[in-house]
């Protein structure tokens, strides 16, 4: 048979497959990563930096690594790679800092119940989420009484005890569901037409925004008490927890404010012409408008306060850093310091990586555009 | 009567001042509640509010200083140090930060599959993991795996890398070097004047001259010029191991290195993102006008792209480099002294004026972030698409 496209009526030519090295993994080979010169010198750079890392790495991560010894010198007699027995033996401080061992179960609970609390705020879409907000409305409280004790028998816990990963989250949790509200009422106020509500307003935020958090974590240490009644002296966790408040409040506040500026005017006067007053058109326009507008930014905030927690490490609380620094600072493990800060960092990379996933897939979940 | 009220309440206006009112009662008492707390506390300690201390001697040593400085100086003095610090860690931050983020950048918007995960991943990893992470694992490395100064690391016999820092030469100027200072000054003078008359000579006659390269070549050789003129009045100091330790030559301390380049790698992380972002924001009819009026790849990202990516990407790279000054405070935690760690630390420490020392600190930070951020306002009004 002669392929020969005369012998076609026209319209009738058969598909042809596509020429060889276009399509398949050559073709994408070839597309990606041999497109033109500079490219495929870029390729064998990028080849050539992953071969140096994973040859590396390699040994000093996995190969000549040591897991399971007393103290730095016997660790490097058995192998030269990293020592991650200054991480496993001290594996549980990391997580629960110096909370009594036999009470461990009242962190773990209350973590889960964290979970079952925060899935009907994280996923719109759960079933019966009616019930379970009231659930989570409920959480705070019942996470307190767990974790401090005090009450039904529970052994009271002092918080110089608090440590750990689970510090961190206590931290975080509990300044970013305070700063939320803190944050909105904000937004509103530099968004007000009272002239002095919008003085106050900016002032805070930008107060709060102008300087760097460690420096309000040191007033918080050393002379929040002064603007006290003479004579209160209360916990150093809640001074911190107060100030990273008030520090994401502010941040919370501009991000709400982005959200409430994008929503169009006709909105306002619509909500006007039909009667709406102030607090109505906010409650049932402006808000569900611009919170959720502003989820996306709302969860990066919260990221970055996350990360920020490491800081009252400075102040004296025991954080997985806090507990790290401590590990070196014990003549068994001096020196060690690039093993347990590696491990810190993989403990916050994965909880924040985690975080900006699940951000941007709320973004495209609740995004309403057409394209 | 009461239903005067009424109507004052209902009168938009009045309400407006009455509710200001209510708050500004609440918010002068709360004033007065603190103010009443903090004096009734100072009377208790035996404390007054004075800020004399800056000008007793501070009593202690700082291990690097732009100005002069021995423990016999003042508090102030200390402070300013500090600053000066602090001002030296973010300005090269800023600029290593600036440098390598743009290159992350590119590489995120590079077609090559290969680099461009990678550069993803660097700044996934990087900017999830929290800066004083970066801090202390880099200072760590630094002081715990590079070798004591006796097997130093040798570079070309001029600089060495140890653990107590790095040592590099360190330019010394003699005399004659006047007229290297006066012909930069003009060098820089003439770039900018030159940049100027091509864009106004483009304009009324739509030739372009090479400016890049022509202000490149005269801002290398006029210097040149002038060293060679002089018969070069520059001469280095060389760091020699002496004993247990490195002597003459430029030291930059373990905490120096740590910090600039921790901040500057995290930035860099940010930084990429913002400028992705930044040019992926214009509209791709842009690019494609561009090239369907023949302009070449680097006239469309020269002349198209950049001048209107730099409206998008300037102001949060402004708020990127305010960031990375305020994060150079958490050099206390590896003992650089910065403003923190001087005036709001070893100062407070000493002197026990918590509350006059962190109002200073609070200022200047908040004096430093105000400005910029004003500067950045002006910039913004200045670029603004005008609407017509």
């Amino acid at each position: 048979m002669v392929f020969d496209k005369q012998n076609y009526v026209p319209g009738t030519h058969p598909d042809l497959p596509p020429p060889p090295g276009t399509v398949g993994i050559v073709g994408w080979v070839k597309n990606n990563l041999f497109s033109s010169l500079s490219n495929s010198i870029l390729t064998i750079l990028s080849l050539y930096l992953l071969y140096l890392l994973i040859q590396g790495g390699l040994s000093w991560f996995v190969v000549d690594a040591v897991v399971n010894a007393n103290d730095k010198p016997s660790c490097r007699k058995i192998g030269d790679g990293a020592c991650w027995a200054v991480i496993v033996k001290r594996f549980d401080q990391f997580i629960y800092g110096f909370y009594p061992l036999a009470e461990r179960w009242r962190i773990d609970t209350s973590f889960l119940l964290l979970l079952i609390a925060a899935a009907p705020l994280l996923y719109p879409d759960i079933k019966f989420r009616k019930y379970m907000l009231i659930f989570s409305c409920l959480y705070p409280f019942i996470a307190f009484i767990l974790i401090k004790g005090g009450v039904f028998n529970l052994l009271m816990i002092e918080t110089n005890l608090f440590g750990g990963a689970m510090l961190t989250v206590i931290i975080g949790v509990t300044s970013i569901a305070c700063s939320l509200p803190l944050g909105i009422l904000l937004a509103l106020g530099r968004q007000s037409r009272l002239k002095l509500v919008k003085l106050l307003s900016v002032c805070f935020i930008e107060f709060m925004r102008g300087v760097p958090l460690i420096t309000l974590l040191f007033v918080a240490s050393t002379m929040l008490n002064y603007f006290l009644p003479p004579g209160t002296n209360f916990n150093l966790l809640i001074r911190v927890i107060i100030m990273m408040t008030f520090f994401s409040a502010a941040y919370i506040a501009e991000v709400i404010r982005g959200g409430i500026q994008a929503i169009p005017k006709g909105q306002y006067e619509a909500a006007d012409a039909i009667g709406l007053t102030y607090w109505q058109t906010t409650r049932f326009i402006t808000l569900p408008q611009a919170l959720k507008i502003s989820i996306p930014g709302i969860v990066n905030t919260f990221i970055g306060l996350y990360k920020d927690t490491t800081l009252v490490v400075i102040i004296g609380l025991l954080d997985p850093l806090g507990i790290g620094r401590a590990a070196l600072a014990d003549t068994k493990w001096n020196g060690l310091s690039t093993e347990t800060y590696l491990f810190v960092a993989v403990i916050f990379f994965i909880s924040c990586f985690a975080m900006s996933r699940y951000s941007l897939w709320l973004e495209k979940k609740l995004s309403t555009d057409h394209n | 009567m009461s239903f005067d009220l009424l109507k004052i309440w209902r009168n938009e206006k009045s309400r407006e001042i009455i509710v200001q009112i209510i708050v500004l009662i609440i918010f002068g008492w709360f004033i007065s509640w603190l103010a009443g707390n903090v004096s009734g506390n100072f009377e208790k300690l035996g404390k007054d509010l004075s800020f004399e201390f800056l000008f007793i001697p501070a009593g202690y040593d700082i291990n690097q200083y732009l100005i002069s400085y021995n423990n016999r100086d003042s508090h102030l003095r200390a402070a300013v140090v500090g600053l000066l610090n602090t001002g030296l860690v973010a300005f090269f931050g800023i600029i290593i930060a600036t440098i390598f983020g743009l290159f992350l950048g590119v590489l995120r918007l590079s077609k090559n599959w290969l680099a461009n995960k990678i550069a993803y991943w660097y700044v996934e990893f990087t900017r999830n993991v929290p800066i004083l992470l970066h801090i202390l694992l880099w200072h760590g490395i630094i002081i715990n795996t590079l070798p004591h100064p006796k097997q130093a690391i040798d570079i070309l016999d001029v600089s060495y890398l140890t653990n107590r820092g790095f040592y590099i030469p360190k330019p010394i100027a003699e005399a004659g070097i006047e007229l290297f200072y006066l012909f930069t000054i003009i060098a820089i003078i003439f770039a900018i004047l030159f940049n100027k008359f091509s864009k106004k000579r483009q304009e009324n006659t739509g030739k372009q001259l090479p400016v890049f390269w022509i202000n490149l070549i005269v801002i290398i050789l006029l210097p040149c010029i002038a060293l060679i003129l002089n018969n070069f009045p520059i001469s280095f100091s060389i760091p020699e191991l002496k004993g247990f330790n490195f002597r003459g030559g430029l030291h930059l301390s373990p905490e120096l290195i740590a910090l600039t380049f921790a901040l500057a790698i995290y930035t860099a992380a940010f930084i990429a993102e913002i400028v992705r972002a930044g040019i992926l924001a214009i509209h791709k009819g842009q690019r494609e006008a561009a090239e369907s009026i023949g302009l070449k790849p680097d006239k469309v990202m020269n002349l198209v792209i950049l001048p209107q990516a730099r409206r998008v990407i300037i102001p949060p790279l402004t708020s990127q480099y305010l960031n990375l000054t305020k994060n150079s405070s958490l050099a206390i935690a590896i003992g650089y002294m910065d403003l923190v760690a001087t005036l709001g630390g070893i100062s407070l420490n000493q002197t026990g004026r918590e509350m006059e020392t962190m109002v200073l600190v609070l200022l200047i930070y908040l004096c430093i972030s105000l400005s910029i951020s004003s500067l950045m306002n002006w910039y913004n009004y200045r670029v603004k698409l005008v609407d017509r």
